[in-house]
């Protein structure tokens, strides 16, 4: 039998499995069905609830305006699913293909897309965390049980981390006339994604909305009362925070614990994959029936000189589900690359903040249209004399452009714009130190020959798995 | 009398000749998507181009950055309303105006305006009574939005014969080539310009304090926002160009459904069955039949390259805007008209900062002035097709449109 004829009757016949129902499991599974694929399709989910969209629940929700129930995901079509929801995955069998769940059970694939993506990080202290009033935001559970405490009116809420997810808590707690602190260990908010510039930009902003920001801290301890509920935060600068609802924004983790032991090239920093979303094996050769889109993935991009890249972006996961699935009906001569230029965006403090492109690797940034003063602008990043990247406040229209001069490496600075001020030079990004993933080994090389070189699994999560 | 060279495509889309089917040309012109006129000039027919300039911030919208701006663009510099401004100061200008007609402050205007809509539309189509023969134009496309945009800036409606006047002749500038138009035309365009100016302002003048009801032009005249009020001679030109955008586009809008929907009666049959349709229709229409087909200058404040072309700074460019909602590369089968078009990003209120203002208001009057004129006159047909057109190349639509019944 041809091999198109192989994938002729995978089409109508096959059975392919989801693992990870939330954006990115569904929309694959609405373009599978698009495609015209007819076999079997299994999504297995870890949340009992029917995939929901989650930006809202930094936001809309949190003021109350949108309930945490009304967040469900629209499907764009039937997809003729089975779903299995409420059981996580556990492992994943590569030679028997077949992936185990929790609860003892497994499910056979012909071709399998992981998209588990990322679950909050908690506050390390477990303790500490169990704390009544200390919140992580990632769930629709996460998010409507924060709701009903700032409903209620706390007298104090304390954000820990001032990237977006805390951001944005901070925003509605204003918002709402809740007092409320931010601590965060960088030098100002959102530095980690958008830099020293763009970060004084944002700590000006939270300041003129009565934020208590405090900046260059971390804070080293929660205390609680003897009814268990948290009461007070101490920090590395020797301050205290009184507060009665804590919220832990100190990004995610990556849910790729249960392919520890399976093969494929997960770990810490996602499950690692080529531009067509097929994952590779732990010995980096790439497979062909496994692929991988969303939060979880880990995709080289051609424009950022073929780094990998893990974007936690709402688009990103569309998109790269999108290519995800039409890959894995498609023959290898009409596989798609994900080439999208990466985009997300930010509603805080009453400013709509929208990036493309990779701003953490730029090594300049330039105001190029707008004044800072008025919050509504937009900078160029740029890298080695290109544009590789943009944000905007309260600007976003321009942005296609800016997407335009990523793809087609415009010089960097742009030529000047109409409404670009006249003194504005570019100056150093300023980011922090890149984040070198430093978990210590994660794998070892074993053999001689280059017939049996391989590598081994090591657990980052300590020890051997 | 020197031999002349054969017009160019972009000539004879404006000669009044190819006015009933233009689209031909379009497809012509799309040959060559970045297309140098003889006088220096640069027409952009194809989507993808189109789009990248709307969103491109080195192509201006102040007739200041045309190297040769001519003598309509002189006066527009005079007189600028944000449509012919750069940010910021045409986004300040944009959101003092947005404040009181749209999101966020004011998100339910547009929708609340329904009930009215429906009434305004009803007293037509009951003036039309079982009349044998109607023109869509005089007895109802054209009176509906006039009555609305009158109401919302607060216009006296029964201004509208000399207001109309003008804006005819102001209208006939859009198009106007200083080299072979005639020049009187200049004259009474400018003229209009003038007067319709004063007009305003006297309205406007009457606004202050003293006369100030719920209209545009009160708020526009007496509330202040965080972004501060427009000077007098702001809205006037605010008032001027919100009259004159509210006034001639949906006309076209309106007649080109009624004109299309009887050249398609599968699709017209399919929309009497399912009112809902209606939505969908009249997105299809504005990418099949924009309103305005053409914009027809933009500068180049810098040198700006799309298809590989270099505009220099200072050229005027013109965006096909109806050739790039029919380009093949991005509509599939672009000249069928299928409401059921998957993503139809069209051009019909063009794209990026200067996205048509009053886009929510004409999308629901065409909706519900198409759904009720087919209710109430079910067996409408075309007298003569094609019909006869109005000058504008650049709003093009049929000056009368001739509909009977049986």
């Amino acid at each position: 039998m041809t091999s198109a004829e192989n994938l002729d009757r995978f089409r109508r016949q096959g059975r392919i499995v989801i693992v990870g129902a939330s954006l990115a499991g569904m929309r694959a599974a609405e373009t599978l069905r698009d495609e015209g694929f007819t076999g079997s399709l299994t999504l297995i989910g870890d949340e009992s609830r029917e995939p929901y969209d989650r930006p809202p629940l930094t936001k809309q929700v949190l003021t109350g305006w949108v309930p945490a129930h009304d967040t469900v995901l629209p499907r764009r079509r039937e997809i003729d699913a089975t779903w299995m929801l409420g059981v996580p995955a556990s492992g994943l069998d590569l030679a028997g293909k077949r992936v185990l769940l929790a609860d003892g059970r497994d499910v056979p694939y012909d071709r399998l897309l992981i998209a588990t993506g990322v679950r909050a990080r908690p506050w390390a202290n477990e303790a500490e965390a169990a704390l009544e009033g200390v919140f992580v935001v990632r769930t629709n559970e996460d998010s409507a049980g924060l709701q009903e405490r700032l409903a209620a009116g706390p007298k104090r809420v304390l954000v820990i981390g001032a990237g977006f997810a805390g951001s944005e808590v901070a925003s509605v707690c204003c918002e709402l006339d809740i007092p409320v602190t931010v601590a965060e260990a960088a030098e100002a908010p959102l530095t980690g994604a958008l830099g020293d510039m763009i970060g004084s930009v944002a700590a000006r902003l939270q300041r003129a909305h009565g934020v208590d920001l405090r900046c260059g801290v971390k804070v080293t301890r929660l205390d609680g009362d003897e009814q268990g509920r948290v009461r007070r935060a101490y920090l590395s600068d020797g301050g205290t925070v009184d507060a009665d609802v804590v919220v832990v924004a100190l990004g995610g983790i990556r849910n790729t614990e249960w392919l520890l032991d399976s093969g494929i090239a997960a770990g810490v920093w996602g499950v690692a994959c080529d531009t067509g979303c097929r994952a590779f094996d732990i010995n980096g050769l790439v497979t062909d029936d496994i692929f991988v889109a969303g939060d979880v993935a880990r995709c080289p991009h051609p424009v950022y000189e073929y780094r990998f890249l893990s974007l936690e972006h709402w688009a990103n996961a569309v998109e790269q589900a999108h290519v995800a699935a039409h890959n894995m009906v498609s023959p290898p001569t009409h596989r798609w690359p994900h080439l999208a230029i990466p985009m997300f965006w930010s509603s805080q403090f009453g400013v709509n903040i929208k990036s493309v492109g990779v701003p953490i690797l730029a090594d300049q940034i330039a105001v190029t249209q707008g004044t800072v003063d008025d919050m509504r602008f937009v900078a160029a990043y740029g890298y080695r004399g290109r544009v590789t990247a943009a944000v905007s406040f309260d600007n976003a229209k321009w942005l296609d452009h800016y997407k335009y001069m990523i793809e087609t490496a415009a010089p960097f600075p742009p030529e000047p714009f109409p409404d670009q001020a006249a003194d504005m030079a570019p100056i150093p990004a300023h980011f922090p130190d890149p984040v070198i993933i430093t978990h210590g080994a994660t794998v070892l090389v074993t053999g001689h020959e280059p017939s049996e070189r391989r590598v081994a699994a090591v657990s980052p999560y300590g020890g051997r798995p | 009398m020197s031999v002349s060279q054969a017009p160019s495509t972009l000539q004879r889309i404006f000669d009044y000749a190819s006015r009933a089917d233009p689209y031909p040309l379009y497809a012509e012109l799309r040959k060559t998507p970045v297309d140098r006129q003889e006088d220096g000039t640069y027409a952009v027919s194809t989507y993808r181009e189109i789009y990248a300039l709307l969103h491109n911030p080195h192509i201006s919208s102040d007739p200041v950055n045309l190297a040769h701006p001519g003598p309509v663009a002189a006066e527009r510099i005079k007189h600028p309303a944000f449509i012919n401004l750069d940010p910021p100061q045409h986004d300040r200008l944009r959101r003092i105006a947005m404040r009181h007609f749209g999101p966020p402050h004011n998100p339910s205007l547009v929708t609340g305006l329904q009930p009215k809509l429906t009434d305004i539309v009803t007293g037509l189509l009951d003036r039309i009574g079982d009349r044998e023969q109607i023109d869509v134009v005089e007895d109802f496309a054209y009176p509906f939005p006039v009555t609305v945009i009158c109401h919302l800036l607060g216009v006296p409606r029964e201004d509208e014969p000399q207001f109309h006047t003008w804006v005819e002749a102001i209208v006939a500038l859009l198009d106007f080539n200083p080299e072979t138009g005639p020049p009187e035309r200049l004259q009474e365009g400018l003229r209009a310009r003038e007067e319709i100016r004063e007009y305003l302002s006297g309205l406007a003048e009457k606004r202050r304090d003293r006369q100030a009801g719920d209209d545009l032009l009160s708020k526009l005249v007496n509330e202040d926002g965080p972004d501060g009020r427009m000077t007098h001679e702001q809205v006037v030109s605010t008032a001027n160009l919100l009259l004159i955008a509210g006034h001639e586009t949906t006309v076209n809008l309106i007649t080109n459904g009624v004109l299309t929907l009887l050249r398609h009666p599968d699709v017209l049959a399919r929309l009497r069955r399912d009112p809902a349709m209606i939505v969908r229709t009249v997105e299809e229409l504005l990418r099949y039949e924009p309103p305005v087909q053409l914009i027809p200058w933009r500068a180049a404040y810098g040198d700006a390259t799309v298809a590989g072309v270099t505009i220099p700074a200072g050229s005027q460019v013109t965006l096909v805007l109806a050739a790039g909602n029919r380009d093949p590369a991005r509509f599939r089968d672009p000249d069928r008209f299928d409401p059921d078009r998957p993503d139809n990003q069209h051009f019909g209120f063009g794209s990026g900062v200067h996205l048509c203002f009053g886009a929510p208001l004409a999308r629901l009057e065409a909706q519900i002035a198409l759904n009720a004129f087919f209710h109430r006159i079910p067996d409408a047909r075309l007298l003569a097709d094609p019909p006869p057109y109005r000058q504008s190349a650049v709003l093009r639509g049929p000056r009368h449109l001739a509909v009977g019944r049986g």
